[in-house]
């Protein structure tokens, strides 16, 4: 049950893989530590050697490719050490602003950041209590889902243009986008936590008598909460992904807007270092949230 | 009409299901009465609707026909006065145990009593199963022994007019089992409690009730006979082990289940 909860069919964003590899990673530190404490360990290089090693090749067979393409280039296409020294100096100096157009890759980050926090924050506000409703209340799970099912496989980049026309302005315009986008796996995996419910509970509810407040409360919040989560972590996957996009069209300060500022300079490097940055942030997020959804994940009564 | 002896009527009940396949016909013409401060359980094999009828006295299902009443009145819905144990405890994993029974004493009591009193409520039930010490513990820390214990308190602690229980030791050790049916037994001597309890247990059924009703096999199931069980409490289960009214009401339970009613697996198949 609760595998299902991190894998539910919502799970189309292809942030998935991050996360299971992710979640494999982080595992199997924890044991190792421990039997280092105990007196005179044992110690299994040959296990060692397959967790670390398979991922560094990876990396080193990344690397290979990226350096023979570079050399194969001819259109100036940076090799790993021209990109990394690049990077340096990139880094070295990161919150540095130089008027609107010219500002360090941290303000683009943090500027980025804060578009997916309001447009998610937002998104979160309206989209967790619709969730619920929507799994509360059969009349409006069905007065609502032809609307979802419309609305959902639309790529959040095509409410751009009303957002600009709405809102009149690019950074609303993008904050919109961004809602839009995050709403929707927060509704659907809400309102589908919300009728998994075990039916074991509401009927405990039943007898009980409780209040609505009361089910709310002690019942449906915390047995809905894991399933929100993952909604949440979901939303946050995919507005990561959008901004990017978004931002690469409405301009302004961002890393969206900076990898395009980038081409227009010709500077590949850059816009190489962005690709990383914007790889890193994504995963800091996805790992942040997975922690927080095991951490509000219970034993769930088997049926 | 405010009779004891018909503390519980069940009168002419018939519970249809709609399934994909059409209507399903679970329980007819299903009557009893049941008496103040009896225990009853039902029995028959799984799929005979047992479960069914504990729901409709539980409310927590309408009949298609008939009615049923509690204390004179119709059974229109689930409510504290008919307290449930489930088969797999329903505990909330989010809440501990003292935390889980609490919520069930605050909703009878809270308008009548002041919170050191619904403590003190919540304290006696775990006290009552020998639970004290687990009292803080989160429901995945302690065993399915202990759960159906919290399970227990929990709908004690309401001090239900009907506990209704349906295989609440049916997912146990047969130890562990016969150890919580032993407590039961004294738990009942103590409340004077109306209990009606599913069981597919021989032995359990004999044990603990004054009477046992046994259902023929669904579908359209009904009770086939009752068996009242005239054993002096309170009831020891080594010594009942020989005795002769003991042995005779077991066999005419197993009789009855493996003899009369036993073409179950050909009809499943």
């Amino acid at each position: 049950m609760v595998s299902a909860v991190f894998h539910s069919p919502l799970d189309a964003a292809p942030v998935m893989p991050v996360a299971a590899k992710n979640v494999a990673a982080a595992r199997p530190v924890a044991p190792a530590r421990q039997v280092e404490s105990e007196p005179r360990p044992p110690r299994d290089f040959s296990a060692l050697w397959l967790r670390v090693l398979p991922p560094l090749l990876g990396f080193a067979l990344l690397i290979l490719i990226w350096e023979l393409v570079a050399m194969k280039s001819t259109t100036g296409f940076p090799s790993p050490l021209t990109t990394w020294k690049q990077a340096l100096i990139v880094f070295s100096d990161p919150f540095y602003s130089k008027g609107p157009n010219d500002q360090g890759v941290g303000w683009n980050v943090l500027s980025s950041l804060q578009r997916v926090g309001l447009g998610f924050g937002l998104a979160a506000a309206v989209g967790i209590p619709a969730g619920f409703a929507i799994g509360r209340f059969e009349f409006l799970s069905r007065m609502f889902n032809p609307l979802i099912s419309l609305l959902r496989p639309v790529s959040p980049l095509a409410w751009l243009p009303i957002g600009l026309l709405v809102f009149k302005g690019a950074n609303p315009a993008a904050i919109w986008t961004i809602f839009i986008c995050s709403i929707w796996p927060m509704i659907i995996n809400t309102a589908v936590g919300v009728q998994r419910v075990p039916s074991d509970y509401m009927n405990v509810a039943k007898v009980l008598n409780l209040s609505e407040w009361k089910i709310f409360t002690k019942i449906l919040f915390p047995a809905v909460l894991p399933y929100m989560l993952t909604g949440v972590r979901l939303a946050v996957g995919t507005a990561w992904l959008v901004i990017v996009a978004a931002e690469m069209l409405t301009g302004g300060v961002g890393i969206g807007f900076w990898v395009w500022d980038e081409w227009n300079n010709l500077n590949v490097a850059n816009i190489i270092i962005a690709i990383f940055v914007i790889g890193i942030v994504g995963l800091v997020l996805e790992f942040a949230l997975i922690r927080i959804a095991t951490a509000f994940t219970f034993e769930e009564v088997k049926s | 009409m405010n009779d004891d002896s018909k503390y519980i009527q069940i009168q002419g009940v018939e519970q249809r299901f709609k399934t994909a396949k059409g209507s399903f016909l679970a329980l007819r013409d299903v009557n009893l009465n049941v008496a103040k401060g009896e225990f009853i359980t039902l029995i028959g094999h799984s799929g005979c609707g047992k479960s069914t009828l504990l729901n409709l006295v539980a409310g927590l299902t309408t009949p298609t026909q008939g009615t049923l009443l509690c204390a004179n009145r119709e059974i229109k819905g689930p409510g504290p006065e008919r307290a449930v144990v489930f088969q797999n405890h329903s505990l909330l994993p989010w809440l501990t145990c003292h935390e889980n029974v609490y919520l069930a004493v605050e909703r009878v009591f809270a308008s009548t009593e002041s919170k050191a009193q619904l403590k003190a409520r919540t304290e006696a039930a775990l006290a009552l199963v020998g639970l004290t010490a687990a009292a803080q513990k989160r429901p995945g820390e302690i065993s399915g022994g202990m759960k159906q214990r919290v399970g227990i308190a929990r709908a004690l602690s309401m001090e239900p007019k009907v506990l209704l229980m349906d295989e609440p030791f049916g997912a146990l050790d047969a130890l562990t089992r016969a150890k919580l049916q032993d407590e039961l037994l004294g738990i009942v001597q103590k409340t004077h409690s109306t209990v009606v309890m599913v069981t597919h247990d021989v032995d359990e059924a004999v044990l603990l009730s004054d009477r046992i009703v046994m259902l023929t096999n669904g579908p359209a199931a009904t009770i086939g006979e009752v068996l009242a069980v005239d054993i002096a409490r309170p009831r020891n289960r080594v010594e009942l082990a020989e005795d002769p009214v003991y042995v005779h009401a077991r066999k005419a339970v197993i009789d009855f289940l493996y003899t009369r009613q036993a073409h179950v697996e050909k009809v499943a198949a």
